[in-house]
Formats: structure tokens, sequence, C-alpha cells
């Protein structure tokens, strides 16, 4: 039985084919028709309208792609691409955090420091997980984590996934601020290499909080942006419903952190999008890790932080002009 | 139904950041009318509610620095429009009216000097220039002043105030809370001391980088300080927020500054402070 589907607006097209075609299968068989040929006709006429809709997709409708409830999550793609992940809970303080995930694992069987950013599923799952907006606790475990990880000389792995960090009285009498700011801080300087991937989305200052790295990688719709589309939009021209203006204006897709010099590689998605095929998304995804983390791993320690140091060092557009 | 309705004469709105100008300033907490000239020749502070007005980033280098030691740095800097940005209008055109309001060309000052004749880099933010943003100008001065404190095995002094990253900037201004972390993560494994400033308000990403890294981290009294804006905290929880919420003795209550310190007592203080520090730093000339 095929699962609950969730359909946004410019899938729609899409759905309404897939329809057609499971209604004619089914007559099909109750009729004992034969209509290969139109079913054909059908299944070409989806692919070709999903590259269509895909081909012209604006950063709004990416950004619906993004927070898809269907992507695959940090665990998915643990899941998929890790063996043997054992999860370490705790900032060893307050409690777990479980919007941030972390532990051990192997990647192409060598041991390696994971940790993603994790939305629920469910309705429950989400109240647990505080729908992957983490809270000071969650950002102090990542960094417990990758202390651990550069104390046993294991490459960070991390998954960005969150709307942000999340805006709450306890978040702040517990200093959010400080908590990524000081987890930026150390990142820089981590003697082990780290490889930065946005999955979902990359939300501003609670995504930065575990993607100071080696290498930052993103998935081709996903997206990294200063402010949501919809903070933007309220701050700037104080109407919400402006999200879309302000999605474009901000250039946070894929393809204009590439130009920007933002991110070092963009991960192919299958057409329609990573959660219409997660199999093949985690078959891109292992490919250019795997590469990126291995040309990472050749260099020398001075080298590989003289080069994440550099990085960012250079980020950022200005002028010198005589006074 | 007339009776009870609302009189038809209007009141006048007064926009609270529009003054102070003109010749009398109104203190927001308690009303007192003050002279401008006093208020300045106060350093911006209501003499006897003691409210701390924003001050201007020269005038604060003034009253820390000693008289004649200031050197300014990277003052030709100026912010690229990476993105094309327009919203209500074209971030160039915001630029220019911001360099012509406030006579800086963004929202940082920095330089060397000596502060009570021991020598620091500093960088004083003005959130006079739009809201103090982050943008690359912002955070390229501010690392470029951590760099120099280290160059020059001196203490770096950061006066804070931002609404926090620009957005007509994107992704870029994110950047600068890494580079200017980073820099700060060389600083201090050098040794070397570097002393948080923050004055009202201090938000968002300048307090998720710099701001909270201070070895040492300082407030002006009642200064707005904290990660997420109080309205969008209230918005998201539904919760009304505790008396003083992100206010400097709410902070320091929590655990999370140093001190809180009156403006007219911050060069002592910062002077103690180095003096205390100074065993990494290169000996004063």
């Amino acid at each position: 039985m095929e699962k609950a589907t969730f359909t946004l607006e410019f899938e729609k097209p899409i759905k309404v084919l897939r329809d057609q075609l499971a209604e004619l299968q089914r007559s099909s068989e109750e009729n004992n028709l034969d209509v290969s040929k139109e079913i054909q006709a059908i299944e070409e006429k989806i692919i070709e309208t999903k590259k269509r809709i895909h081909a012209e997709l604006t950063p709004w409708q990416k950004v619906q792609l993004a927070r898809h409830p269907q992507r695959p999550y940090a665990l998915d793609y643990i899941a998929a691409l890790f063996e043997d992940f054992q999860q370490l809970h705790g900032d060893r303080q307050f409690r777990d955090d479980q919007a941030i995930v972390g532990g051990t694992a192997l990647f192409e069987g060598k041991p390696v420091m994971v940790i993603g950013q994790q939305k629920g599923r469910s309705t429950k799952e989400n109240l647990a997980r505080n729908f992957g907006c983490p809270n000071p606790e969650g950002y102090r475990k990542a960094l417990r984590l990758m202390k651990m990880a550069e104390k046993f000389k294991l490459p960070v792995i991390c998954l960005i996934d969150t709307p942000g960090a999340y805006p709450g009285v306890g978040a702040e009498e517990r200093h959010v601020a400080e908590a990524i700011a000081v987890n930026i801080r150390e990142m820089s300087n981590l003697r082990v290499p780290i490889i930065a991937t946005v999955i979902g989305e990359g939300g501003s200052g609670g995504a930065l909080g575990i993607a100071v790295a080696d290498r930052v990688l993103i998935l081709q719709n996903a997206y990294y942006s200063v402010i949501s589309p919809e903070g933007c939009a309220a701050i700037l021209w104080k109407d919400r419903s402006h999200a879309p203006r302000a999605a474009e204006s901000l250039k946070i897709t894929a393809d204009k952190l590439i130009e920007l010099g933002i991110v070092d590689e963009v991960i192919e998605e299958p057409l329609g999008g990573a959660h219409t095929d997660p199999e093949v998304t985690a078959d891109s995804f292992r490919e250019v890790l795997s590469k990126q983390l291995s040309a990472v791993s050749k260099l020398t320690e001075k080298k590989m932080l003289d080069g994440r140091y550099e990085k960012f060092r250079k980020m950022g557009v200005f002028e010198v002009v005589q006074s | 139904m007339s009776i009870f309705s609302k009189p038809k004469y209007s009141t006048v709105q007064v926009k609270k950041k529009d003054i102070p100008t003109g010749l009398w300033t109104k203190c927001p907490e308690t009303g007192e009318i003050i002279f401008n000239k006093e208020l300045e020749q106060n350093w911006m502070v209501v003499p006897k509610s003691e409210y701390h007005f924003p001050l201007k980033a020269r005038r604060r280098i003034e009253l820390l620095i000693d008289d004649g030691t200031f050197e300014e740095h990277d003052a030709d800097l100026v912010s690229g429009d990476p993105l094309e940005f327009t919203d209500s209008k074209p971030y160039t055109v915001r630029m220019t009216q911001a360099q012509e309001k406030t006579g800086e060309k963004d929202a940082v000052i920095s330089g060397t000097g000596k502060l009570s004749g021991q020598p620091v880099s500093i960088a004083v933010m003005d959130f006079s220039f739009i809201g103090a943003s982050m943008g690359s100008v912002v955070g390229e001065k501010i690392t470029r002043a951590i760099e120099r404190g280290l160059e020059q095995k001196c203490p770096v002094i950061v006066v804070c105030a931002s609404g926090g990253a620009r957005m007509q900037e994107g992704i870029l201004s994110l950047m600068q809370m890494a580079k200017t972390s980073a820099a700060l993560k060389r600083l201090s494994d050098a040794g070397l001391p570097y002393i948080a400033v923050l004055t009202n308000p201090t938000m968002a990403g300048v307090m998720a980088s710099f701001a909270s890294l201070g070895d040492v981290i300082i407030a002006e009294p009642k200064a707005l300080i904290g990660f997420a804006g109080p309205r969008v905290i209230k918005e998201t929880t539904q919760q009304d927020l505790p008396d003083g919420f992100q206010s400097s003795e709410f902070l320091l209550s929590r655990g999370l500054i140093d001190q809180i310190v009156h403006r007219h007592e911050m060069k002592t203080r910062l002077a103690s402070l180095l003096n205390a520090f100074k065993s990494g730093c290169a000996k004063s000339a």
C-alpha cells in the first residue's frame, strides 16, 4: 500500500496525473483490458510535467520542498549512509535536547561522529523534537560530541535542518546566543575534519551553530539563509505574505549559494525532490560526502585548519574607497 | 453611541526613536526634561534617572581612549551590494542615506589607542547607522581589529550595539559571525584578553558571536540584550515574558554577564581589568 502523501500546491498537476494513472490501472485490472499504451502515455506525461515544473521552481517553492513533511531528515540519512550508529544523549548539564541528535557511526567502514538537527515526523514526535528548533542544551550536546571527536580523532559530519534556534524564555535564560557563539568559535579550530551539509532548512544562527566546517555542502532543494523568508518579509515589508519575494531577494537557494561562495558543492536530488526517492538521494549524498571527506582527510592538520580559517575569513563583499 | 466615542481632536504622537532632536529631550523612563547640551556633556546619560541613551561611536572613543592617542584604521571600507537587494528602497540608497545622516561609512569605527596608558585595539558599533546591523564591513572591521590585537599583542575591546545581522547582505552577513568568532579563537589561544561591552540594544547575530565571547562581558545598565527579539518570543511561545526580561540586570542575575557598569565608570573598570590581564600583552611603550 502506498503511504499517505502530502502534496504541495505546485505538485498538484503531477498528483492529478498520478491519480489518473492509478484509476486506469485499476479499471484495466477489473475489466481485463489492455491499456498499456495509455499507461505509457500517462507515465511519459508525468515525467514531462515533473521536468517542466522542477526546471522553473521559484526560490519560495524550493523552500516548500526543503520543508516538505516527507523530506528525509537527519536520522533517515544516518540510517541510509552510516552503519552502527550509537546515539549519545545529553549535554551533561541540563537535559537531552532531541532537536539535535548525534553519536558515533561508521561511514564507509571508518568511525566518524555524526551530528544533526532532527525534526519530527508526527505531531507527537515534533513536540518532543521541538520542530527541529534546538535549545542551548542541543548546541552544548553537539559541542560535547565534537570535543569527543577531537579527542578520538574522528571526523565530524554535521547535518543541518532547522528553521532556527528556538526563541523561548528558557532558551534566553540558559543563553542560547552564547551556546551558538561558543560552537562557532570552537568549530573554527577543531583539530579534525568537519563536513557540514544543509539537508533541508538552514535557518540562520541556529544552523551556523553546527555548520562551521572545512566543506559546506547543500542538497539541491535545501536553503540556507540569514533569516527565514517570513521573518524578513515581516521586518522589511511589514507583511509575512511577502515571503516569496523575500525568498527571492535573499538569494538562499543552492545555486545562488554556490555563486556567493558560501557552499562548496550541491548534492543533486532526484526529479521531484528528495522525498520522491530517498534512496537515490542518499546515494548521491554518499558519493559527494565520500569524495569531500577523503579530500579534507588528506590534508595536514595545519593546512586543514588554515584552510578553514581562510574559507570564512574571506567571506564578505566590500570595497576600499579613498576619502 | 457618540457620547462614549473618542474626542475628535487628535493627540500628538511622538516617535521615541526620533528623539533626541531640538533643544531638549525627555527621559523615556521618568519623563524628566533635560537640555540636549547638558545631556551631551553628560555622555548621553540622564543625570537623575541615569537612563543611558545610545552614544555615538566617536564620542564613545573619546570617553574610553586617552586624548590624542586614537588612530583610526580601515576607515575607507564600504559595503558592496552583493545581492542587489531592494526592499522599500534599494540597499545602495539606504546606505547612502545612512552615510549622509551619520557622516560614517558603516556601523563600526575601529582603531588603536591607549586606555589609561595601556595600548588597545578597539572597535565601537554605532546604532544610528542602520541599527548597527552587521554586514560585510562590520564583520571585516571587527575581524581586523581582533587580528590587530593579535599582531600588536594588545587587548581587544569591542563596544557592541546591534539589531543583528544585516538582512540586505543576506547569507554573507551570517558568515560574519563565523569570521569574527574564528579570529577571537586565535586571540584567545594567544593568551590575549578580549572584553565585550554590551550597550542598548545588543541582539541576534552579534550576540550569537563576538558579543558573547568576551573573557569579560560588561553591560551598561538596563540595556536590551538577547538572541531572539522579545516580540518574536512572545508570539512563538504565547507566554508572558518575565519582568525585566533580556535586560542587563536580568542577564547578570542569570549569570550570563560579569558586570553592569555605569557609562561614567566604564573607563576605570576597563583599565583595572586590563591591568589584571596584561601578562600576555606587549609591554606598553
